[in-house]
């Protein structure tokens, strides 16, 4: 009988559909595109030019100017808002119950985080990178080393922020408690990790929170990688490497919470 | 008789018992099923039909007891289970925004249904459901019907050897539900394909070789339907009255007939209602404001081996 000669699937096979499966739901969604890459550019411009006359970087020499300062940081807001865009679908997806399908088929676990961890962090990358390209406007000049440690600090950030995403929204049934960790967490965390003001000349207590938070070297990573102002602190090697290390860690936790079946009611 | 061996039965569950807080939502199920059997869970919302359900699509981890697919233990083997079973939920599971052929091919993909297969398969199955030209529409386009129909697709694209079916009916009128039965026989014939369906429509439950009807997490009743109806005393008699409290009480005394009342109607299971309804007539002439004799449904059994009526009302199914 064929009963018996069921398939299984490898890790990739499902990896990768699931992976193309985010990005066609992308294209297919063309304010999401345009909203998670101008919402940041927004922001950008209109903070950037309202700060410009009071803002100068605690230890560097006066006139760096705060659009040039911000940038790295608006790179890793095109970063959140997208993964967090992506992540929030895992919710719709448990509501319209496509998600049961794929959770009651023999699919790795792994593969399930992987494709959607990954297919976000391709379409943030790939926003953030297009965003990327206006950095000499920001007086910052892009070369080949520049661009490919931007990325790789991008990367690292997104698969950390897609992991977290992720775990949020996984035991979450709807959209608006999403929103909510979001605005008290997500966006907190943004904006104590030196992409909205510098570590130095704040409050020691406010000083110790942003020491504390990881995305505080991915912001880091990135402006060191173009050569933007910086205080003195962790070299880019060591933010890259807290970086990964922060990745692995969200979805090491997104795995375990995938890989434990339900035992109540619900969904 | 021929012993059937463990790998060949599609699902067996023994003592099965899980419990939400305090509720006993499944108290001690047992059942098993023959292979290319037509098996029906039959009973109202709350009776346990969904948990059981979920437990057999591995979503959900019993608390006690064991629940298994052609031998594989649900709680332990999940996906030896998994790459087993084909699942309709009441909610098609397709993504609105891909096309019902991208659709199908991520699931084929995540059934592990190997590549050269894949296109045939889709193009057979689109074919034979009668979706063909649908193929390159988004799923979000398609009327409810076709998209359940597609999602049917889905559910029977890896070959499973049991397919289980959270309430197909809902949302389907009684000839798309006559065809979705004449599919699965004719898939039946050709694989030896097994099915459990849940089921709340007692019509639904005439499809199936064998009903399992479930009440507050307990089997009630397990047997093919028409031995189910069998069971009954001949016939139902049905009988409109103003007052029908004391019409029961009057029956119950003066004929010596047990007569219940049941959504404001008095109800008789008798072997001959038809001999029976002229005597009530004499009797009761002025209490009675209509009579009527039928044979006994798939409702009526439940209403005896449960006491208590049927609620037959898909607006509270929670979907």
């Amino acid at each position: 009988m064929n009963a018996t000669l069921a398939a299984r699937p490898g890790l990739l096979g499902p990896m990768i559909s699931l992976l193309e499966r985010e990005i066609l739901r992308f294209v297919r969604q063309r304010s999401r595109l345009i909203s998670s890459a101008l919402q940041p550019l927004l922001f950008w411009i209109l903070l950037g030019t309202g700060f410009r006359a009071s803002f100068q970087v605690p230890g560097t020499s006066a006139g760096s100017d705060y659009l040039t300062w911000s940038f790295p940081g608006i790179l890793v807001l095109v970063i959140l808002f997208t993964a967090v865009f992506s992540t929030i679908s895992i919710i719709e997806d448990r509501q319209a119950g496509f998600l049961q399908a794929v959770l009651a088929s023999p699919v790795p676990r792994l593969a399930i985080v992987l494709g959607k961890v990954l297919g976000a962090t391709i379409l943030a990358v790939g926003e953030a990178g297009l965003v990327l390209l206006a950095a000499p406007l920001a007086g910052l000049p892009l070369s080949v080393s520049s661009i490919f440690l931007a990325l790789l600090a991008l990367t690292g950030i997104s698969l950390a922020l897609t992991g977290i995403g992720f775990c949020m929204a996984w035991r979450m049934d709807s959209t608006q408690g999403f929103h909510m960790v979001m605005n008290l967490g997500l966006l907190p965390m943004w904006l104590l990790s030196g992409a909205f003001f510098p570590l130095a000349g704040t409050a020691p207590w406010l000083r110790l929170v942003m020491t504390i938070n990881p995305l505080t070297y991915g912001v880091r990573a990135v402006r060191l990688a173009l050569g933007a102002p910086a205080a003195p602190g962790p070299s880019l090697a060591m933010s890259l490497g807290i970086t990964a290390l922060f990745a692995a860690a969200t979805l090491a936790t997104a795995v375990l919470l995938v890989r434990t079946r339900a035992d109540g009611p619900g969904k | 008789m021929n012993r059937v061996e463990p790998a060949d039965v599609p699902v067996q569950v023994r003592e099965l018992v899980h419990t939400y807080g305090k509720h006993r939502a499944l108290d001690g199920v047992s059942f098993q099923m023959s292979p290319g059997e037509f098996f029906g869970l039959l009973g109202p919302n709350g009776s346990g039909k969904t948990t059981l359900f979920r437990i057999l699509s591995t979503l959900l981890t019993p608390a006690a007891g064991q629940a298994s697919v052609f031998g594989h233990d649900v709680a332990t083997h999940p996906d030896a289970v998994r790459s087993r079973i084909g699942i309709v939920f009441q909610a098609p599971a397709l993504d609105d925004m891909l096309t019902v052929e991208e659709n199908l091919r991520h699931h084929a993909r995540l059934q592990g249904v190997p590549r050269r297969q894949r296109s045939q398969r889709v193009t057979e199955l689109l074919a034979s459901l009668g979706l063909s030209d649908r193929r390159r529409q988004r799923v979000g386009q398609l009327s409810g019907g076709l998209k359940r129909r597609a999602d049917l697709a889905r559910g029977i694209l890896h070959r499973p050897g049991l397919l289980l079916l959270d309430e197909p009916s809902a949302g389907l009128d009684p000839r798309a539900r006559r065809d979705l039965w004449r599919y699965l026989d004719k898939l039946r014939g050709e694989t030896g394909l097994s099915v459990l369906v849940t089921t709340h429509i007692m019509e639904e439950g005439e499809f199936c070789d064998r009903l399992a009807i479930l009440d507050e997490g307990r089997l009630v009743a397990l047997d093919t339907p028409a031995n189910l109806r069998a069971a009954m005393d001949g016939t139902i008699v049905t009988i409109r009255a103003d007052k029908p409290g004391d019409l029961a009480r009057a029956i119950n005394d003066r004929m010596k007939i047990d007569a219940q009342v049941l959504d404001g109607a008095v109800r008789i299971e008798h072997a001959d209602g038809h001999a029976l309804v002229p005597r009530l007539a004499s009797a009761f002439a002025s209490q009675i404001a209509a009579i009527t004799v039928q044979a006994p449904t798939l409702e009526d059994v439940f209403v005896k081996r449960t006491g208590h009526r049927f609620e037959d009302d898909p607006a509270r199914e929670p979907s």
